[in-house]
């Protein structure tokens, strides 16, 4: 394969190609559509470069066993969809409070439980954010294009090892079905900081974040000279257990603040047209694609109307919201769910604007002209 | 000849060393640690040592 | 390394209670680390929730401790990305055979190569002491206290039956016996099992009449058969008992070696495709 092939294929495709390109080398999972595409491909690929596939028994076992492969130093994924999120939520804590990298796909379907398996919905950004108990902060990004599911998986992998954190891809139906052309072009791949060389065998403290500005320690695989001690329970900087108040209020404001004090490295979104817009459509995922086609048909029509897409869901583009909601008249925010995002924007609608949802989870993506009348109802 | 130390620090006072004693060497209040009060008696079987949970007992021979 | 280099003296007394059977295992533990000739640089304690899941931060060698009844996948993904470690996963009979039953018989059909130390002592410990999945009916707990009504796994049995390659069955208190089954569990290449039976001195123990901890020592060792004299007992005979002793030591190649095939076919296929 030469660095910049290109392939026209599926969404879930590129989401697998991306893994590989990042580095990554172990995938465990159980097969749920509409992302068994990913298990597919990604049992074929990695072999091929040294890498292991394994279908574990459940998505509670897919989850332990790449934070597993993870520190035994080897980048590890997931793939699954809502039904699956709901039981990785157990272990994706284990990611959090023992602070290992890796990166879970959900390729979102429709409805709560077994839902409508093979038809899309956005419904899980809730869940991508708070699903698993306790306070903490996530990374979740979300692909609006094939090329995008190539490009964003490596810049999921890169943020899970900059900041040691589970990093989710929020795809949906739409994205990872859908075919088009896309560049297998590799980039730039980030991976975890070690220890310094010099630092004396024996004991590690793997949690010694205090120690770091940007509040991220070093991992070492195991095997290294520096034995150490991962931890799912509430720990001191070694990893031994710490039930102590202070050490939870310590981990707990820690597993948020890495996370909230690098937004500005981590957020990213797009805007197009929002040099002049009256109106701003906020999306994501799927729902960018009608959102760009009505934007064309407004402006045809005289609106002045912008679009500013999230890239990252989590966290929050706070700043680039709010910076949206100071200028404009009227914001629409389509989505495959019931405003789970348009909730976020309005906290921070300060200036009392009117915000509409265009709202769908009949397992159909949005239309352009759904958009396009939210706006014009907005202008009203 | 054996010499037996007890940690105390580390000991539970579960009596274990006590009741498997085939000798009767220690004297043992429940939840306080053994005293090996007729270590003379001691024939070195270390059922003591091994059945300790708590890593609190040595048997050596006595130098 | 000697088998002292395994044990962090500086971190006891332990945290379980007195009489309790884990410090024996934990004993057993360390004796095979130093027969099988590992150091701690290249193990991996890999240990559920439960009071067995603390022993890992007592040994110096590295550790995962992760949550209640997922340590076998966890140890998973750990041995497979890396295949020279020696992966030992510690068990209860809630993480090993309860909430993480199904984990455990596909661990034992897969033959993934790690050993795992499952103690069994009839009930959940930390938790304040109800029943777990082997808990023997008619036994009381905390949650049983009119008489436990389920039976309870037979542990080695369903090992056996779902494949397992290396499954051996001790009780706490044979500390040489419980380090020789470790550490041949170790040295076979595949899923070994080892299970220890082992007294909750204050659960299980307090709430089946059997106040002093010598007491259900005494009670265990009855219920042992050695496997030689149960071979020539009647099944009523062995009616309240158990077997201990060696019950499956059969060779097989383990996952992570038929994995080294499929990726040379993989290999194979993507050279061909490339040449083409």
């Amino acid at each position: 394969m030469s660095e910049h092939e290109i392939r026209f294929a599926m969404g879930n495709d590129a989401l697998a190609e991306g893994a590989i390109a990042a580095g990554a080398r172990f995938y465990a999972g159980y097969p749920i559509t509409p992302s068994s595409e990913v298990a597919e491909i990604s049992s074929v690929r990695l072999p091929q470069v040294g890498g292991v596939y394994i279908q574990m028994e459940d998505e509670l076992g897919s989850m332990a066993a790449i934070i597993g492969a993870s520190t035994s130093g080897v980048k590890a994924y997931t793939a699954t969809s809502g039904p699956g999120i709901s039981l990785m939520q157990e272990n994706l804590g284990v990611a959090i409070m023992s602070e290992v990298p890796c990166v879970i796909i959900d390729v979102q379907r429709c409805g709560p439980s077994t839902g409508v398996a093979t038809k899309p919905a956005q419904g899980d950004v809730m869940a991508a954010r708070w699903g698993t108990h306790g306070d903490h902060s996530i990374i979740a990004i979300s692909p609006s294009s094939v090329q995008e599911c190539y490009d964003y998986t490596i810049k999921a992998f890169n943020l899970a090892e900059k900041y040691r954190t589970p990093v989710f891809i929020l795809a949906d139906e739409v994205i990872g079905h859908m075919r088009e052309q896309y560049v297998l072009h590799g980039g730039e791949i980030v991976n975890r900081k070690q220890p310094d060389p010099d630092t004396p065998a024996g004991d590690y403290a793997a949690f010694d974040f205090e120690k770091y500005e940007d509040e991220v320690a070093p991992m070492p695989p195991y095997g290294s000279k520096w034995v150490h001690r991962m931890s799912g329970s509430m720990h001191g900087a070694l990893g031994f257990a710490a039930n102590d108040g202070k050490s939870a209020n310590k981990n707990t404001r820690h597993y948020c603040t890495k996370i909230d004090k690098n937004r500005d490295d981590i957020v990213i979104t797009e805007s197009f047209g929002m040099e002049d817009a009256d109106y701003a459509i906020i999306t994501f995922g799927c729902s960018v694609r009608p959102a760009m086609a009505a934007m064309r048909i407004a402006r045809e029509k005289g609106m002045k109307v912008g679009v500013l897409k999230l890239v990252t869901i989590w966290p929050f583009a706070d700043k680039e919201v709010k910076a949206v909601l100071s200028k404009v008249k009227g914001v629409v925010v389509p989505e495959m769910n019931l405003g789970q995002v348009r909730s976020e924007v309005e906290r921070y609608n300060d200036r009392k604007i009117p915000i509409v949802g265009v709202n769908r989870v009949d397992c159909e993506i949005i239309t352009p002209g759904e958009v396009l009348a939210a706006i014009e109802e907005v202008a009203k | 000849m054996y010499q037996i130390s007890v940690v105390t620090k580390w000991c539970k006072g579960c009596g274990l060393c006590a009741d498997f004693c085939p000798k009767n060497v220690y004297d043992f209040t429940m939840g306080h640690p053994p005293v090996p009060a007729r270590e003379a008696d001691c024939i070195g079987c270390k059922i003591c040592e091994l059945k300790c949970p708590d890593f609190a007992i040595t048997v050596e021979v006595k130098k | 390394m000697k088998s002292t280099e395994f044990i962090r003296y500086n971190r006891l007394p332990h945290r379980w209670c007195a009489g309790c059977g884990y410090g024996q295992v934990m004993n057993s533990l360390t004796k095979a680390f130093e027969k099988t000739g590992i150091t701690n640089e290249n193990t991996v304690v890999v240990s559920g929730i439960g009071c067995w899941g603390h022993v890992d931060s007592y040994l110096t060698t590295n550790a995962f401790h992760g949550t209640h009844g997922r340590a076998l996948a966890f140890a998973t993904g750990i041995k497979l990305a890396n295949p020279s470690l020696n992966v030992v996963v510690i068990l209860g009979d809630g993480d090993g055979v309860t909430i993480g039953g199904n984990h455990f018989i596909q661990a034992c059909r897969r033959n993934i190569d790690v050993t795992a130390i499952l103690c069994n002592n009839y009930n959940y410990g930390m938790t304040g002491g109800q029943y777990s999945g082997t808990t023997p009916e008619h036994s009381y707990t905390t949650t049983s206290v009119y008489g436990h009504i389920e039976p309870g796994f037979d542990i080695c049995k369903l090992a056996e039956g779902a494949g397992a390659h290396y499954v051996a069955r001790s009780i706490s208190e044979n500390v040489m016996q419980t380090a020789d089954y470790i550490a041949e569990g170790m040295q076979r290449k595949g899923f070994a099992l080892i299970e220890v039976v082992a007294p909750c001195t204050t659960h299980y123990g307090r709430n089946n009449n059997m106040k002093r901890p010598s007491e259900f020592y005494k009670w265990i060792k009855s219920c042992a058969v050695p496997k030689a004299a149960a071979e020539k007992m009647t099944e009523e005979q062995l009616e309240g008992k158990f077997v201990i002793g060696k019950f499956v030591d059969r060779p097989g190649v383990d996952y992570g070696t038929k994995y080294l095939e499929v990726q040379k076919k993989a290999q194979a296929v993507a050279a061909a495709k490339a040449a083409e």
